[in-house]
């Protein structure tokens, strides 16, 4: 449990809307360095949106979003993609180039971004393809892995640059049992083993409080919860059960928003 | 590595395929390869009180065939006749006495440039002019004489 | 009453909303020039899928164009004891305007639509917004390389296609019809200008080549990042790239030809 004070990204304020709809409705937010920090909350609540703001695709309404002391909106073109040499993200899909084998895909960010010697390159992508236990997969094209050595692959290009942190799309959605533990123990151990902060955007409450130091809860727009894992089980919020206990109603409803059901049926 | 040398040598043999089709376009299928004869011959001028449909690039021929081009055609503006300037071919020599006709090839084809040659000594050279010509036919003109000559022969019956 | 309007007012305004972005995605893909500048490996390959792929298609395509206007210029021009303008007829409706126009229809067929198809699904399946979070550029590292690959392909295939072309014409004109071989190629030499008709068929392509590949990359570039979205943007690809062909077709040929 690395807690240290020093802050990596620092949210403040952030207002986001989609044409009417608003998405985050004033979010602070601190992510500590060297810590995995889970972001969680019901579907449609905008936390895949988050990433994106966080890593500059996207641009607020109001508020700021400061990644290691640089605020991301605020940079030029060239800063933030420089900035973005230093973070990784690793998308639901995979997001695999899918004309290149699983070698050239974890080779393709060395190759843009550096003139590194062919065999230097051999040894890095090897190396960075045994950390995620895929090396015997390097021939394969991406339309023959499974969702989750995609995924692995995905991993392995994301710290291909060695990256100060990585962002997890929905890292365990929709995977085996086996290959959901897989990707648990591989975000925990890289982090730690390579000193990265992780964010980790997941709805998946029991695999992600097991690796996380630090959990915000978000649902409508604002923060409903946050702390590590045990307090957010502790915690007397009735956002934070609903969510962390799974229940089918409360202050999330059941229902999406419609006219009395009466009314509805006897028009 | 051996897949992206394998994609360089067909693009190579593509772009060699149709920059040749479009060489082989302009050397067999247009008038390109004229270009550079019209530049090694010789300039002739002639007037020509009317020039018909004559256009630069028709044809100029001597016993039907093709000795050279005509060049630039323009109006002198003192004698309100046409000037027109023709590139011959340099292995080709003129007397100086030769006469220039304008005529049409066919009964609706193009007009062209007809050189008849002289029987002089002396050649023309570049610059020179032919000072014998024979202006396009016209249609209505040839119409108009033929009515005048009809009605003059017709006249003394009334 | 109003209703009607409000539609036709939406309408107009996406529509220049869509002409807008199309400029924008133009002029941010041309800064990429000096990227495939650095590295023609990029451009090399994109030329390998777009236009060595297309050649034999190009090629048996003009090779049945020729003939086809070989058999009925015969037919036509025999009535009047013209067929030695066979060679003529051929080359200057192949040069002018069949040559570019249905290099560009075909073109845009197998390679527009190829393209946007695969720009749309790098779209959706988030490839190019991996890339963009790689620090890598999509537009100049993906659009940039296609695009050009397109423009510089098309004069190239349309001339393939256009000789091809003729010598279909030939084959039906002279050796199954009894042309006469010697005037089937003079009058063609003594009709078909060099700077009027060649340069101007070469030119013609070139926009072709911009209009088509412009077209199936922005809309790739542009489409709904679903598999409905996708197959939406091909069909539009195809369908926009042939009206703008033979639109620009028309203002081309009014301004080269018309005098």
């Amino acid at each position: 449990m690395v807690r240290s004070d020093d802050i990596l990204v620092r949210i403040r304020g952030l207002v986001f809307a989609h044409g009417r709809r608003r998405i985050f409705d004033g979010i602070d937010m601190d992510i500590h360095r060297g810590a995995v920090t889970a972001i969680m909350g019901p579907s449609g609540t905008g936390k895949t949106t988050l990433l994106k703001l966080i890593g500059g695709q996207l641009k607020p309404r109001s508020g700021t979003v400061e990644v290691d002391g640089h605020d991301v909106h605020r940079l030029s073109r060239g800063a933030l993609y420089r900035l973005r040499k230093r973070m990784g993200m690793l998308f639901q899909s995979g997001a695999l180039l899918t004309d290149l084998n699983v070698f050239e895909n974890v080779a393709f960010p060395l190759r843009e971004h550096t003139d590194l010697p062919e065999s230097m390159i051999r040894s890095l992508v090897l190396m960075k393809l045994e950390a995620v236990g895929l090396r015997g997969a390097r021939d394969l094209m991406p339309a023959q892995l499974s969702g989750g050595m995609a995924r692995r692959v995905a991993l392995a290009r994301a710290i291909a640059l060695d990256p100060m942190m990585i962002m997890y799309d929905e890292p365990f959605t929709g995977q085996d049992p086996i290959s959901m533990g897989v990707l648990v123990k591989l975000i925990r151990t890289l982090n730690d083993a390579l000193g990265l902060t992780s964010i980790v955007v997941s709805h998946d409450v029991a695999e992600t409080a097991s690796i996380s130091d630090y959990i915000y809860v978000l649902s409508g727009g604002r923060i409903v919860g946050q702390g590590t894992p045990d307090e957010l089980r502790r915690s007397d919020s009735p956002w934070v059960r609903q969510f962390m206990d799974g229940l089918p109603d409360g202050p999330v409803p059941f229902h999406y928003p419609a006219p009395e059901y009466r009314e509805d049926l006897l028009r | 590595m051996d897949n992206s040398r394998i994609v360089e040598i067909w693009v190579g043999v593509f772009v060699a395929i149709g920059l040749g089709a479009l060489f082989l376009l302009a050397m067999q299928v247009s008038n390109l390869a004229e270009f550079r004869e019209q530049k090694t011959g010789y300039r002739l001028r002639a007037h020509f009180s009317n020039i018909g449909t004559l256009k630069v690039r028709s044809p100029v021929k001597i016993a039907g065939v093709t000795v050279g081009r005509v060049a630039a055609i323009h109006l002198d503006p003192e004698q309100y006749q046409a000037v027109v300037e023709m590139r011959i071919q340099p292995q080709y020599k003129l007397p100086d006495d030769s006469i220039a006709s304008i005529y049409t090839s066919g009964l609706l084809g193009e007009q062209y440039v007809a050189i008849e040659a002289g029987g002089s000594p002396e050649f023309l050279e570049d610059g020179d002019e032919i000072e014998i010509t024979q202006s396009a036919l016209v249609l209505e003109e040839l119409i108009g004489k033929f009515l005048v000559k009809a009605t003059e022969e017709s006249g003394p019956k009334e | 009453m109003i209703d009607p309007l409000q539609r036709l007012g939406a309408a107009s305004l996406n529509a220049f909303a869509k002409l807008g972005r199309a400029n924008l995605f133009l002029a941010l893909a041309l800064t990429g020039v000096p990227e495939i500048l650095r590295r023609p490996g990029l451009l090399i390959r994109q030329m390998y899928m777009v236009g060595v792929l297309s050649i034999l298609l190009i090629a048996l395509s003009g090779l049945f164009v020729g003939m086809v206007l070989g058999l009925q210029g015969y037919n036509v021009l025999s009535d009047f004891g013209a067929e030695e303008s066979l060679g003529v007829m051929v080359a200057a409706s192949l040069v002018r305007e069949l040559g570019p126009v249905v290099t560009a229809l075909l073109f845009s067929g197998r390679a527009g639509s190829a393209l946007t198809a695969e720009i749309g699904l790098m779209k959706a399946t988030e490839q190019l917004s991996g890339m963009e979070m790689m620090a890598v550029d999509p537009m100049k590292r993906v659009i940039t390389p296609r695009l050009f690959a397109g423009i510089l392909s098309m004069p190239l295939l349309a001339g393939l296609f256009t000789y091809i072309g003729i010598y279909g014409g030939y084959f039906v004109g002279v050796l199954l019809l009894g042309v006469d071989e010697g005037s089937f190629w003079s009058q063609m030499q003594a009709a078909i200008d060099f700077r009027e008709d060649i340069i101007n068929s070469v030119i013609k392509s070139l926009a072709f080549g911009v209009i088509v590949t412009w077209i199936a990359v922005f809309e790739g570039y542009d489409a709904v990042p679903t598999s409905e979205g996708v197959s939406r943007a091909t069909t539009r690809s195809v369908v926009y790239s042939a009206f703008a062909v033979l639109g620009s077709d028309f203002i081309l040929t009014a301004l080269m030809f018309g005098e």
